[in-house]
């Protein structure tokens, strides 16, 4: 048996690549038993290297995992890799190769309404740009080499196509081509890279670790074009009907969330008698339509609303308490407030270790942490302000901060000491030997708006009516 | 655990703030006595104000240090002030537009990330601006103002080496390039890639001319500039202009015998200078570097011409002499032989009496040694205390009975 540091560890792409990187491997004779789409499982071993470790991960997480040391080799889009390079140049990772394979690019768009056809028609603007981003850093970058004079970028988690264009009046996105940002209602203005499949490698295992066997493989990667996750060809776009709403200043602008909350308040919206096309029948378009004129409603991430919310892009906002007190202690003087409880989707935040550790409560964590056990602990966390408070609230130091995109159970216990989640039931977490050792709080959906008044009366007699029919819901 | 430092930051110790003050001193002193004004700006400032004049090169932009405020959700970024000079023009323009000509100096720190954190990411620089002042002679003021300080700090081997950034940006413009191709040749040499001005000359080899002797050639007088322009019959109306203040500006330093060497390549990062500039070098170490900037006010929306210099505390550091710094105070110690109430007491009163009569007094209990000090005066016993007062520098002892004897002993001796 080799000691476990001379194990290879290899981090893996879920989604968008997952498919197609499961066929490379598979061809290069590199295969992991279990890495298909339908895997339920996160730790895989190489069927032919049994020294060869992977483990799947969100993509936007592998760049940082490599970076920090925990992976020696990954594979992820270029897009994160060069997310995180953008604005740590330093960071301890390599770029190996381009696997040839990949689905569109990096662009930067606007929306088809504004009548601005390229990035020189909308520097002639002479207005404030308004980014929007799940790529914060690239945007910014962006920004700064086209020496765009005032500029604010608002990270954020997905759905960057439908805040154009009344929340924003950039949007930097990830598109299969110009066909569907034409179908999402947005004009192409620049392309900013593609988005490749890439290997990587941490720079110090590759100056210090014996990875040849697994690089050689690499060396065979077949020009393969058509290995594409999904057969896709332009043509076949659908075309998602873009509202030409507008947000009118009479009007009451309303986020709904997508994801696992679009079910529960889909629900609760029929329950208390709104009929809201693209939304509560099941179906999601972005800009569902609903028969009140002064409605007009948006459905985005609902980690991203209070920030949304605090800059007046929306009125009123469903979401959860957790993402709102995350937004709250990152921005203590924010405006965003909970209007409405509204009871569904409960699930609770909590701190939770590997089961074999000897702990059984935050101050035993923290003796543990006192006496050099960990240097730093390292804490995964998708709620990073909330997490880093309530570390600084409990004493505990050092700590290191690794934010993830999602299944963050699975970082635990090899790549993450401590999990800072949410849990419904809490069978995920047993599922991965994880126990809780501290309930931080329970959280459920909620309403929220901007505590500054609306803009006239008559909006706040709006706001003021749909607050009282959510209200109904309730009893 | 260790409480490691901040990577890229540095501790002064008591031997360096010794130094640094020294060349605060010469540069403070030289600044009142040219009639100049002290000023400092927040070490915060929004991101908006460095992208807003588009006069910083992006590859300057992307080493700033910027982050949300905790009231950031509107996506406004504040920064680690990266340059000395933009705060000043913008406290310039919200405090004291009203006045015609402004004369100001800051000793600041700024930020810039370095790569590799082996260089100092914060770094200290003492910095003077001359705000209104359009005429060529505030020009000249500077540069001796900043060679002044310089010899004042008793450096040797000292290069001034001048450009002209006007000059060089009439001179991109005439390739007769596109736009966009403009743009990336003036990017490339703002961030001291002069092969891109050598690259893109061969398109027009008329330029050859007078661009190879100008680029290459390093002269020591206004004639060198004289013979260029001589060569360039047909150059554009700006670089004649451009050409002109530069040959004003270095026969007016001929006649006051300032030495410098013009060389146009030397100087990088003039990214909102327009007129002349400059760069100080000693032993091949630039400490220093300023130069005329008259669209940045504009730029910002204020209306004033202008031009300055910063000397960089850092590398003058190195180049000084370390341990010639220390004060010429005559420095007492009082020691105590024991800390009893009425010995404690005497010592604190002796101590404060002698501080109103400007003396360095240290009180001390232990039996550490000091060093550099001129006079020892032990207290000991009780009703009375006794003084016991040693001259270390003449070796020489007296025991003496009161706090007024005390006085007189030191006063007669020093």
């Amino acid at each position: 048996m080799k000691p476990q540091s001379e194990y290879i560890k290899f981090a893996l792409p879920k989604g968008r690549f997952l498919s197609s990187t499961a066929n490379l491997l598979n061809e290069i004779t590199l295969n992991f038993g279990g890495y298909n789409s339908k895997t339920r499982q996160y730790r895989l071993q190489s069927t032919n290297f049994p020294y060869l470790l992977a483990k799947i991960f969100q993509e936007k997480d592998i760049p940082i995992q490599v970076a920090i040391g925990n992976y020696d080799l990954g594979i992820c889009g270029v897009d994160w890799v060069e997310e995180l390079l953008t604005r740590y140049p330093t960071s301890a990772l390599i770029k190996i190769s381009n696997l040839n394979y990949g689905e569109g690019h990096i662009y930067a768009a606007t929306s088809c309404q504004t009548g601005v056809s390229s990035i020189d028609g909308l520097l002639a603007k002479r207005t404030s740009w308004r980014i929007i981003s799940e790529y914060p850093n690239l945007a910014q970058s962006f920004a700064l080499s086209l020496r765009v004079k005032d500029f604010n970028i608002f990270p954020v988690w997905g759905a960057a196509e439908v805040y154009p264009p009344e929340d924003a009046n950039l949007a930097i996105l990830w598109a299969k081509g110009k066909k569907e940002l034409e179908a999402k209602g947005l004009k192409l203005l620049a392309k900013l890279l593609p988005a490749n499949a890439s290997l990587i490698a941490n720079r110090e295992s590759l100056e210090n670790k014996d990875l040849s066997k697994i690089l050689s493989c690499f060396n065979n990667v077949p020009m393969n074009k058509n290995r594409a996750a999904v057969s896709y060809s332009e043509d076949t776009v659908k075309s998602e009907v873009v509202e030409k709403f507008r947000w009118q200043p009479e009007k009451i602008r309303l986020a709904l969330p997508d994801g696992h909350q679009q079910l529960p308040a889909a629900e609760f919206l029929k329950r208390v008698g709104f009929d809201i096309q693209g939304y509560t029948d099941g179906a999601l378009n972005r800009r569902p339509s609903v028969n009140l004129d002064w409605l007009g409603i948006k459905v985005i991430r609902p980690q991203d609303m209070p920030l949304q919310i605090a800059n007046g892009n929306f009125d009123l906002a469903i979401t959860g308490n957790d993402w709102l007190l995350e937004h709250l202690n990152r921005f203590p003087s924010s405006p965003a407030i909970k209007l409405l409880d509204l009871l569904f989707g409960k699930v609770k935040i909590v701190a939770a270790v590997n089961k074999n550790m000897s702990v059984a409560n935050i101050d035993d964590l923290r003796l543990l942490v006192r006496g050099g056990k960990f240097v730093p602990l390292r804490v995964a966390s998708e709620y990073i302000n909330v997490a880093d408070k309530y570390l600084r609230d409990n004493y505990i130091n050092p700590y290191k901060l690794i934010p993830t995109w999602g299944a963050s159970e699975a970082f635990l216990p090899e790549d993450a000491d401590l999990l800072i989640d949410n849990v419904q039931t809490g069978r995920t977490l047993a599922q991965h030997k994880l126990k809780i050792i501290d309930v931080l709080f329970e959280s459920t959906a909620c309403l929220i708006g901007n505590k500054n008044a609306l803009s006239s009366p008559d909006k706040e007699a709006k706001a003021e009516f749909f607050i009282q029919t959510l209200k109904k819901g309730l009893l | 655990m260790e409480n490691q430092r901040c990577k890229g930051m540095r501790d002064f110790l008591c031997r360096d703030m010794a130094c640094f003050r020294h060349i605060e001193d010469a540069f403070r002193t030289c600044c009142i006595r040219w009639g100049y004004q002290e000023v400092r700006t927040p070490t915060l400032e929004y991101l908006h104000l460095f992208t807003a004049t588009g006069t910083l090169t992006p590859s300057k932009l992307n080493k700033i240090y910027s982050f949300l405020d905790w009231d950031g959700w509107s996506g406004e970024r504040v920064v680690l002030r990266p340059d000395g000079t933009i705060p000043v023009a913008r406290l310039y323009i919200n405090n004291l537009s009203e006045r015609e000509i402004a004369k100001l100096f800051y000793v600041t720190n700024i930020f810039a990330f370095e790569e590799t954190g082996r260089e100092n990411r914060e770094r200290w620089q003492c910095g003077v601006e001359f705000l209104g002042g359009a005429q060529l002679t505030a020009d000249v003021e500077i540069i001796s103002m900043v060679k002044e300080i310089v010899c004042k700090l008793g450096l040797d081997n000292i290069r001034l080496q001048l450009s002209h950034a006007g000059l060089m940006k009439a001179l991109i413009r005439e390739l007769g390039l596109s736009s966009i191709e403009e743009a990336k040749v003036t990017d490339r040499i703002l961030d001291g890639d002069w092969q891109a001005l050598l690259e893109a000359k061969t398109a027009k080899p008329e330029l050859n001319r007078f661009l190879s002797p100008l680029l290459n050639l390093k002269g020591k007088s206004s004639d060198f500039l004289q013979n260029i322009r001589a060569l360039c019959p047909g150059a554009s109306a700006d670089f004649k202009s451009s050409m002109e203040d530069f040959i004003n500006i270095t026969t007016l330093l001929d006649r006051l015998s300032c030495g410098y060497e013009i060389d146009i390549m030397a100087i990088r990062g003039f990214e909102y200078y327009t007129g002349v500039c400059f760069q100080l070098l000693v032993d091949g170490k630039k400490i220093g570097g300023g130069g005329r900037y008259d669209n940045l006010i504009p730029l910002m929306g204020g209306n004033a011409p202008a031009c300055g210099f910063a000397l960089y505390v850092d590398p003058v550091m190195e180049l000084l002499p370390l341990g010639n710094k220390k004060g010429d105070e005559a420095r007492v110690l009082i020691k105590g032989e024991e800390a009893t109430p009425e010995i404690a007491k005497t010592c604190f009163k002796l101590a404060q009496s002698l501080r109103e009569r400007k003396y360095v007094v240290e009180i001390d209990f232990s039996e550490q040694t000091h060093d550099g000090l001129h006079w020892i005066i032990l207290i000991s016993g009780s009703e009375p205390c006794r003084f016991d007062v040693t001259d270390c520098k003449r070796q020489q002892h007296w025991n003496v009975a009161s706090e007024t004897e005390v006085f007189n002993m030191l006063a007669e001796q020093n």
